[in-house]
């Protein structure tokens, strides 16, 4: 077994023994603990919890790769991710941990009085999480394919038993402390390697001033212009100004992604577990500081392997790397398929440019990034070992955030609030585990065979968290006359203008052909891209149930009553049953 | 009535926080880029600082000062929640 190897089995088995340990040490007795983790989770705590569980392996792996070849326009990911966290703060969170219930669907439910409500976010909440899960195993598989060289298919099951065993033993409880180890391990493995590579590249340690410093080779050059130079004699558009199609595109997709930010059910949820409002004020503060920790860093690891990425294929100006000279790294990658070289002038050189015509690297997958961005900067073994466990962390702590919340909606939700409201708790609990061992069939099964849709519903599951459950909560909250035929009209208006638009442009049910408006740029409306619609989904969410509220008179007097209530930090308790 | 102008307190720090959210995120960063771009800031140009690392400082620093106003608001209207005792 080569060193590189053994590092990162050491890495990886003795993050998940230490995983184990907190999920025995933290098992959960009864549904509050289950749920809420009984409500006792300090906001520092459950700050390093939500980063843990809002940063999955989109964040750790591709996002710096998307910021790395959309320069300027990956702009878009950054704010709105971490955006949406005020709005959380602000107009969410606080209140919504007053009323005291246990999960998203029981806070409208009893805000609009109303089971079809509930039923109806529900559905929203397990389409919008399980999709997200798909992701998450499909991480897991590649992480362990690559690194351990083990089958997809057997990386896949481990990264399941991982899961089961601490998420069903330990429920909110379990998964909150294991989440707080998960986040250490992230956060190290992924600055670690970008304190490496910025120091090696302008000589500061701190990769986001090192972003915006002078680099090393002491020719006084700012790296962003160096890189803005290299990339446009290459063809490509200047990386510091690339604005993705336009600047109402960009206004709509970072609005899109900070209201759907706020309207995840699985990062809402994670503020019924902490003892007090105040606490929930306190605990968005230092998710965002955690979470802004990576997504500070994040621009500079894109930038830097961009810069590195372009260097070591066309060293200087008109100075070609020969093919038969490439790196080892190279050839690694070249191995998986999502680097390919393909000599189309026969000089055994590689010409690299954005012409399609005369480009010889035929597939560069934005993904491999932040993978080989260590191999690329030549950094030691142990750096390299790190980032397997890092990434595997990233993916189980988000899976197992939204197992938790499918499985509380529907045992709690759907089974105690709809069909069968005389279960024990004891039951209760029961089938909670017995639901969330399920969903990590079905998640399991979907990562082996991904459905052809599952990029395409990615964006799915923010645009229906903008439009239908964002609008909702904070109508529910500062809007006291709302009722719940008008929130339900307004949900349903929202979700619908944003499928709509969504599969006009990428196939009703994303089937191949049965899209009537091309996906194509000159289609869009103003230029607004799908992903971005969510946006505009939530608009028409609010103006909808304005005006059927208007039609249809106010909520009734004790429902007014009850937002007075939760509007106020006074006489909030820990969350509880009903 | 103690409680309404508590409420109404509250909304205006809400919309002082967000009218500096969208103004560093939408404003800095995506709608008047090109001329912030203009000024540079060591070797970022602002307007893709403010996109890329200033906006979501910003964020950081408002919440946690939404959240202190918070509490001496509480205060102030006598309206903290119970001590717990967990």
């Amino acid at each position: 077994m080569d060193e590189l190897k053994l590092y990162t089995y050491i890495a990886v088995f003795g993050s998940f023994a230490l995983y184990f340990a907190i999920a025995w040490w933290s098992r959960a007795g009864s549904t509050e603990e289950f749920y809420a983790a009984g409500g006792g989770i300090g906001p520092v705590q459950n700050g390093m919890a939500i980063g843990a569980d809002w940063m999955s392996a989109a964040s750790f792996i591709s996002m710096a790769g998307l910021i790395a070849f959309l320069g300027y326009g990956g702009s878009v990911f950054l704010m709105g991710w971490t955006g949406g966290y005020v709005l959380l703060a602000m107009l969410l969170a606080p209140y919504m941990r007053k009323h005291g219930k246990f999960t998203v669907p029981e806070f409208i439910s009893d805000r609009y009085y109303s089971k079809t409500a509930r039923v109806v976010a529900v559905i929203c909440l397990i389409i919008a999480s399980l999709t997200y899960i798909i992701g998450q195993m499909k991480g897991v598989g590649v992480a362990f394919s690559r690194f351990l060289e083990v089958d997809y298919g057997l990386g896949l099951a481990i990264g399941m038993i991982v899961v089961w065993v601490y998420a069903v033993l330990g429920g909110m409880k379990g998964i909150t402390y294991t989440q707080i180890a998960q986040y250490c391990v992230l956060i190290f493995a992924y600055t670690v390697p970008a304190i490496f590579i910025s120091l090696r590249l302008t000589g500061n340690p701190i990769p986001q001033l090192g972003l915006g410093s002078t680099l090393a080779d002491g020719s006084g050059v700012y790296l962003l212009d160096k890189l803005d130079t290299i990339v446009t004699d290459l063809g490509f558009k200047e990386f510091t100004t690339d604005n993705m199609g336009g600047s109402l595109n960009m206004f709509a997709y970072t609005l899109s992604l900070m209201i759907g930010t706020a309207g995840l059910p699985h990062v809402i949820m994670r503020f019924f577990t902490v003892p007090s409002v105040k606490a929930a004020r306190a605990s968005a503060g230092y998710a965002l500081v955690f979470i802004a920790l990576l997504y500070t860093v994040a621009p500079a690891v894109g930038a830097m392997a961009r810069l590195n990425f372009t260097q070591t294929v066309e060293p200087a100006t008109g100075q070609q790397l020969e093919y038969a000279e490439r790196p080892q790294w190279f050839k690694d990658w070249e191995a998986t398929g999502l680097l390919a070289f393909e000599d189309k002038n026969q000089d055994g050189k590689i010409q690299y440019s954005a012409n399609q015509q005369t480009n010889e690297m035929v597939t560069v997958d934005q993904d491999i990034m932040v993978l080989a961005n260590p191999a690329i900067a030549n950094l030691p073994n142990w750096v390299i070992a790190l980032v397997a466990a890092g990434g595997l962390a990233a993916a189980l702590s988000t899976a197992a955030g939204l197992l938790l919340a499918i499985s509380s909606s529907v045992s709690h939700d759907l089974m105690k609030g709809v069909l069968t409201p005389d279960l024990t708790e004891k039951q209760e609990l029961f089938a909670g585990r017995v639901v969330m061992t399920l969903s990590i069939l079905v998640a399991g099964y979907l990562g082996l065979n991904p459905p052809g849709f599952a990029a395409g519903t990615v964006a799915l599951a923010f645009g229906l968290a903008a439009s239908s459950i964002f609008p909702a909560l904070m109508m529910g909250i500062f809007i006291k006359k709302m009722s719940g035929t008008a929130a339900v009209s307004g949900m349903v208006a929202g979700i619908g203008v944003t499928m709509l638009y969504v599969f006009q442009h990428k196939g009703i049910m994303f089937i191949p052909g049965t899209e009537f408006l091309g996906d194509l740029p000159e289609n869009w409306f103003f230029g607004i891209s799908p992903n971005a619609f969510g946006a505009v989904g939530a608009l028409v969410n609010f103006v909808v149930a304005i005006i059927v509220c208007k039609f249809t008179g106010p909520a009734p007097a004790e429902i007014q009553q009850l937002v007075e209530n939760f509007r106020i930090p006074k006489g909030a308790g820990s969350a509880h049953n009903h | 009535m103690k409680s309404s102008s508590y409420w109404a307190e509250n909304i205006r720090l809400i919309v002082i926080c967000l009218v500096i959210w969208f103004v560093v995120s939408f404003g800095f960063g995506i709608l008047l880029v090109e001329p912030l771009n203009e000024i540079r800031l060591g070797g970022y140009k602002l307007g893709f600082w403010f996109a890329q690392q200033g906006s979501i400082y910003t964020f950081v620093a408002l919440i946690f000062w939404y959240s202190h106003k918070m509490n001496q608001l509480d205060k102030k209207y006598n309206l903290e929640e119970d001590e717990q005792g967990e």
